[in-house]
């Protein structure tokens, strides 16, 4: 009985994985595959670089592949500079309306993003921000500000008080305690964090698509090109989804270990 | 930690080192650490008072100057049957995606519930899909299921499905749309139910099992309501995040074919940018907005609801 049930656990998880992953599988398979030999759907075939070769060369995309970085990094920076404090703030005092102030950050996760974004399209035409970095940045704290401040609390929560007042009784400063110690010890968590939410941000659609144009146009919005043109090159997109995708792969694999935590919400303790 | 006996440490800390400044420190502290952060949110904060102003004008990039005109764009949103429509396709669109999503994200965590090296490698690589930006996604499903190159179409023809459409088809284009939001999101779900599952207490379930209840019996009576407040939040989560969605319906079938997926995020869409009717187009988001608040509400307390039943077992 036992035997059979993990069995079929097994053959259950296989399934399930097979439908997970085929399809970024094909997607790999597909971008090292010439035109002439994208009609037959065949797994054996000579590979050629010729895609890649395109989509870095000829079609700008490094470029928006370069704007994401910069778009994303910055984000994730800035909601770092203020998130981390907040997060603080959050798990250490007992203030009046804490519990509220924190379930309004989480809460922006619930605002329709095009509520925000047309009336911020208007604004951003007037004060000439549309089409900006600065732009961009700023309305990615939606994203990225919530998700950083929910899973940093729950790493401030399980630090002891005690740990700071020793140290304060010792005679350091607040600051000094929050530098010295502090930041150390939720080092694992921020940079889950800041991954984590360097790589929503990354995968936003919406905002570039809205707010920004040909100077910081990102990789999302730039593979839809792909489609649009007249003669589809399959082999290109499949090739630019692919080099959109790696960076987050690589950064998925890199916080494995803090991920059901992170996306947990502070959910799970110790 | 937020006990009588910190407050008496933190007196106790404070007091000889800045007498004179301790009360205002003490109380203010915590609003000035938050301040930078509740700034930032205040400055997109502010287009959402906007939003509500401008639904109450006409205005358009059409027209120089705009005039207050109340709640006509409401009144028309609401006499509009496509209006209706589209309250429709996003209803039906958020309750079919977010329902597979928890029922295979609740199953497949269950089986991955296991300490063993294939659990442990399968957890590594089934949250990849949730990686993936949904536009790139969608392109990825684009290119198998595109009947010339499609390795699914493919597939299909030799079981003898080659009629299939997808996308292309009016009858298959929210099955479409759905399965890739199945497969984007539902490692997300994945991942929640995972980590209430790592949390749950041991002895109830030893105690179980000494009383030799079913596998079925500890499911339904002491795994479901512990994982509860888990599964409420995966469910809050997606349910009020695909009311929204719009990449992926736009990228694969731009609302199409005909008005068969014109859900309100794509109709507030291309009244704001097709048709330049800003005020009109946020009226729709406004709604949605309200939907949504209500709903995350009544949910949210269904949520604490089950907290405080899984802490009392």
């Amino acid at each position: 009985m036992r035997t059979v049930w993990t069995a079929s656990r097994i053959v259950l998880l296989v399934l399930y994985a097979i439908f997970a992953l085929f399809p970024i599988l094909w997607m790999l398979v597909i971008s090292f595959k010439s035109d002439s030999q994208m009609f037959n759907t065949i797994w054996i075939f000579k590979p050629t670089l010729q895609n890649y070769k395109q989509v870095l060369g000829a079609s700008g995309y490094l470029g928006f592949f370069l704007n994401n970085i910069i778009v994303s990094a910055g984000a994730v920076l800035l909601s770092i500079v203020v998130g981390v404090p907040a997060a603080y703030a959050l798990a250490r005092f007992n203030f009046k309306g804490r519990e509220n102030l924190a379930f309004t950050f989480l809460s922006f996760q619930f605002a329709p993003a095009l509520l925000i974004v047309l009336p911020l399209f208007i604004i951003y035409q007037q004060i000439g921000l549309y089409d900006s970095y600065f732009g961009l940045i700023w309305v990615y704290q939606l994203i990225t500000l919530p998700l950083l401040i929910w899973v940093l609390r729950g790493y401030f929560e399980d630090i002891s008080v005690e740990i700071e007042y020793a140290a304060q009784l010792d005679g350091y400063s607040w600051w000094r305690v929050f530098v010295k110690m502090l930041l150390p010890l939720i080092g694992p968590g921020l940079v889950a964090a800041g991954l984590l939410s360097f790589i929503f941000a990354w995968n936003n659609f919406t905002f570039p698509l809205m707010l920004a144009n040909n100077n910081v146009e990102t990789v999302t919005v730039a593979s839809l090109n792909f489609i649009a043109s007249d003669t589809v090159h399959y082999g290109q997109m499949a090739a630019a989804s692919t080099i959109s995708v790696l960076p987050e792969i690589i950064l998925a694999l890199s916080i494995q270990r803090y991920l059901v935590r992170g996306l947990s919400f502070g959910a799970v303790k110790g | 930690m937020n006990s009588a006996m910190e407050q008496n440490l933190q007196v106790a800390k404070d007091a000889p080192i800045r007498a004179a400044d301790v009360k205002w420190t003490r109380k203010y502290r915590p609003y000035l650490v938050l301040a930078p952060s509740l700034l930032l949110t205040i400055g997109v904060l502010y287009p959402f008072f906007m939003a509500i102003y401008y639904s109450l004008t006409n205005f358009s990039f059409k027209q120089p100057t705009y005039t207050f005109i109340g709640f006509e764009n409401y009144v028309n949103m609401f006499s509009d049957p496509s209006f209706w429509h589209g309250t429709l396709v996003t209803t039906e669109y958020a309750i079919l995606s977010t329902g597979f999503e928890l029922l295979l994200g609740i199953g497949i965590a269950m089986l991955l519930n296991m300490q063993n090296w294939f659990s442990k490698v399968m957890r590594m690589v089934l949250v990849f899909p949730l990686m993936i930006a949904p536009v790139i996604a969608t392109l990825i499903w684009q290119l198998m299921t595109n009947p010339s190159v499609g390795v699914i179409a493919h597939y299909l023809r030799i079981i003898g499905l080659g009629g299939f459409k997808w996308g292309a088809s009016p009858h298959s284009a929210l099955f479409s749309v759905v399965i890739i939001d199945v497969w984007v999101y539902t490692p997300f779900v994945i991942l929640l139910v995972l980590a209430g599952l790592q949390s749950l207490p041991k002895s109830p379930f030893e105690a179980a099992e000494l009383d030799g209840g079913s596998q079925w019996f500890t499911f339904k009576n002491l795994t479901l309501p512990l994982l509860m407040p888990f599964i409420m939040i995966a469910l809050i989560f997606r349910l009020m995040l695909s009311t929204q969605e719009f990449e992926i319906i736009f990228a694969l079938t731009n609302g199409g074919p005909g008005d068969t997926l014109m859900s309100l995020s794509l109709m507030s869409y291309n009244q704001g940018f097709l048709n330049m009717n800003f005020g009109s187009a946020l009226t729709y988001m406004i709604f949605l907005w309200v939907i949504v608040y209500i709903v995350s509400q009544f949910l949210v307390n269904y949520w604490m609801k089950a907290q405080k039943k899984a802490s009392g077992m």
